[in-house]
């Protein structure tokens, strides 16, 4: 593929977390604490229907009766969840009439962040929508998809400018009831994107969403619903990135998909929050509930994750093909270094007849991380002939990190046909030796065979995507062998 | 060109080169043969600087630089090139890129401009038709899935695209089929210009048969015990080492 290799060779310099920076500006932020008053607070804010009101609400309720779960291969400190401010938003002086008028300080942040909005209207073609702690900033692009009836804009507007899709929608896929952290997100969700893919559109470029959390104190919970209607199509890329702080953040986001019939969703992440230092010290908890519905017959969810951030990782994306023929797919490299540690996978619930999906995950485990792939594959009695094929492939760089594999496979259907492989290895000294060798230095050497380990997964990348992955999978595994 | 003097290296607590001393000059060609466990690959991965070997004494000088104080990557850019016995397989790095930035290295080390994309093919093109690999590599990742006569042709393939000043081939004939040693031996032929260097590492004399050597040194013992021309070699086809064997224990 022609993105492969020159333009990250000549990338694996910069030995520090990139996107360690923080922007000065105003900052708008509720004080510390959950409780009722907040969500009121965070409500009213947004200037929201009662209905919502009363949802999150009953939210808060069902929270507060759940326990944080601990079942995951991960230790940690529970985040003290009354230390925390639940909404933080970047101040406006005014009203934006144009991107024009955009804080400085914050384009200056896009800009490092590599999504200057000029360029990408200029170059890719991506539409782009950037939250900021809590709050979505800009979306551009928005006239053009307008043409076509696409709705792609923060779930704040969305609230305000389509409130019947959002009602028909809101926890329909990850109810509030599902887990802790859904639980929670649903109480005090501030922003997020919403997209709407009406009926026979094939979406012409790239949606994208770019996170950050900027405020120290901050946790981020974002709330992404996106729907493809019937036999439409969209591709949507999400990023991640935090500053560098000694403390530990919270971001608990929930995410949910909906296809209908014929609709076909591609939802790509690259995640990068602040790993923490070298020490195992500050990082992102990332908590985060991802599920797609494939609610019609053939349609069609991929799920593509590069994961190389966050101290501690809970995340899987998963797939309910309840249509007939629907099909559900995971990719997924997940990178671990130093103390970080990672509990991902997914969960394929088959329901539908033929229904079919695909799990490959690639772990790659330095340092003194721990990471574990985590899946779970249900045939439900209705659905005949399903299929289902995983591949979980672990690749140690140290021998002080670890990888663990925990398949679960359900079956209740006679007819299905499910098939596991999976594998460990170590990196190899030889295929180091024969790169070093050929003249190539010890850190393009192990990007090299790293990206060659997780080439099936980046493939899945969209172009643009697919480059920044390769370049954060060298960054985040550098001096991690000998 | 390449001056081995009183080398010895150890893995672990064993000692397996003691001694050894060998000076190979511009354009000529060097068939180190020996029996089993005499010293042969350890002399190719302590030239090539694997670090599981330890050199405890003696000098290495290559182009009048010390080429035991530089790292494996700086001896390979400086032109050191090593044909492996057991070439790796690299899953999912396609071999044109691998090749790709190993050629870039290389001449950016020796300040030379970058090839463009169409050079860089061009080249590719040129070179591997010298093993007769015309296109069956494009598409392929670095050795994956390929028989052991691919594998070492492909050896000889990136020995021609990264144009070394010293080539050492430890083995390069070792399960090779007859059609496969000729291929093989033509390409190396076909780099002989009279300025490349060469150490040819080998059990059998058939191999040079095919590639014609200047000298010819026995290793036993971590030792170089004889050198003679390309006679020796048919000597030892005929007489077998036990003669030398006896002739250095007994000493």
């Amino acid at each position: 593929m022609a993105y492969e290799g020159d333009e990250l060779l000549e990338n694996v310099t910069s030995k520090e977390y990139e996107f360690g920076f923080t922007t000065n500006i105003e900052s708008d932020k509720a004080p510390a604490g959950l409780n009722e008053d907040i969500i009121r607070l965070i409500s009213s804010k947004k200037n929201e229907p009662q209905w919502l009101l009363d949802w999150r609400l009953e939210a808060f309720k069902i929270f507060q009766k759940m326990t944080e779960p601990e079942w995951a291969h991960v230790k940690y400190e529970k985040p003290n969840l009354q230390a925390i401010s639940f909404y933080a938003a970047p101040k406006q002086k005014k009203v934006l009439n144009s991107l024009d008028e955009m804080d400085p300080e914050l384009r200056k942040t896009m800009e490092k962040l590599g999504i200057s909005i000029e360029e990408q209207k200029r170059l890719s073609g991506v539409a782009v929508d950037f939250v900021m702690d809590s709050v979505s900033v800009a979306t551009s692009f928005k006239e053009k998809l307008g043409e076509l009836g696409i709705i792609f804009c923060s779930i704040s507007d969305a609230v305000q400018e389509h409130p019947e899709l959002i009602k028909k929608y809101l926890g329909t896929v990850v109810p509030r009831t599902d887990n802790y952290y859904a639980a929670l997100n649903s109480a005090v969700f501030t922003d997020g994107s919403f997209c709407y893919i009406p009926k026979g559109v094939r979406c012409p470029m790239e949606l994208s969403t770019y996170f950050r959390i900027n405020e120290a104190g901050t946790g981020q919970f974002e709330r992404t619903l996106l729907i493809a209607d019937e036999e439409s199509y969209v591709s949507y890329l999400e990023g991640c990135t935090a500053p560098q702080r000694d403390e530990n953040q919270l971001h608990a986001a929930v995410v949910e998909l909906v296809a209908m019939r014929d609709a076909e969703i591609k939802y790509s992440t690259v995640q990068n929050w602040y790993p923490g230092d070298k020490d195992g010290k500050g990082g992102i908890f990332n908590f985060v509930t991802k599920r797609g519905m494939c609610e019609g017959a053939n349609s069609k969810i991929s799920w593509t994750q590069v994961e190389t951030g966050s101290a501690v990782t809970w995340k899987y994306p998963s797939c309910i093909l309840k249509g007939d023929n629907s099909v559900g797919e995971f990719y997924s490299v997940a990178v671990t270094n130093h103390f970080q540690q990672a509990d991902t996978g997914t969960k394929m619930i088959h329901i539908g007849k033929n229904t079919k999906s695909t799990i490959i995950s690639k772990g790659i485990s330095s340092g003194r991380s721990q990471n574990s792939y985590r899946g779970l594959v249900q045939i439900g009695k209705n659905a005949s002939n399903a299929r289902n094929f995983s591949q979980c492939d672990s690749l140690l760089m140290t021998d002080t990190s670890g990888a663990h594999t925990f398949p679960y496979i359900e079956v209740n259907n006679s007819t299905a046909k499910v098939e596991h492989e999976a594998t460990t290895s170590k990196i190899g000294e030889d295929q180091i030796f024969y790169c070093l060798q050929r003249g190539l230095d010890q850190e393009q050497a192990v990007s090299m065979i790293v990206n060659g380990y997780a080439k099936d997964v980046l493939n899945k990348l969209p172009m643009e995507f697919a480059v920044e992955a390769q370049k954060l999978l060298a960054i985040s595994l550098e001096g991690s062998v000998g | 060109m390449l001056k081995i003097e009183n080398l010895h290296a150890r893995i672990e607590e064993k000692e397996i080169l003691k001694g050894l001393s060998l000076t190979i000059g511009e354009g000529e060609v060097h068939a180190i043969m020996g029996p089993n466990g005499s010293g042969k690959s350890t002399l190719a991965s302590v030239l090539a600087g694997r670090e599981d070997y330890e050199v405890t004494e003696g000098t290495v000088t290559f182009n009048s630089k010390d080429l035991l104080d530089m790292a494996a990557e700086e001896r390979a850019r400086e032109g050191l090139f090593l044909a492996f016995q057991y070439p790796v397989e690299i899953p999912g790095v396609s071999n044109m890129n691998f090749l790709k930035a190993a050629v870039g290295e290389i001449r950016k080390h020796r300040g030379l401009e970058a090839l463009t994309a169409k050079e860089f093919l061009q080249l590719v093109k040129e070179k591997s038709q010298l093993v007769e690999l015309d296109g069956q590599l494009a598409n392929r990742a670095v050795n994956e899935g390929f028989s052991g006569g691919e594998k070492k042709r492909n050896e000889i393939f990136q020995m021609a695209m990264l144009n070394p000043s010293m080539c050492v081939l430890d083995e390069t004939d070792s399960g090779l089929d007859i059609d496969a040693l000729r291929i093989v031996s033509e390409g190396v032929n076909a780099m002989r210009d009279g300025k490349r260097s060469f150490v040819i590492i080998t059990h059998y004399q058939r191999l040079l048969d095919h590639i014609v050597p200047d000298f010819v040194h026995v290793l036993y013992k971590g030792k170089i015990v004889k050198s003679g021309t390309k006679e020796l070699a048919l000597e030892l086809e005929e007489k077998g080492y036990d003669w030398l064997k006896e002739m250095e224990d007994a000493k």
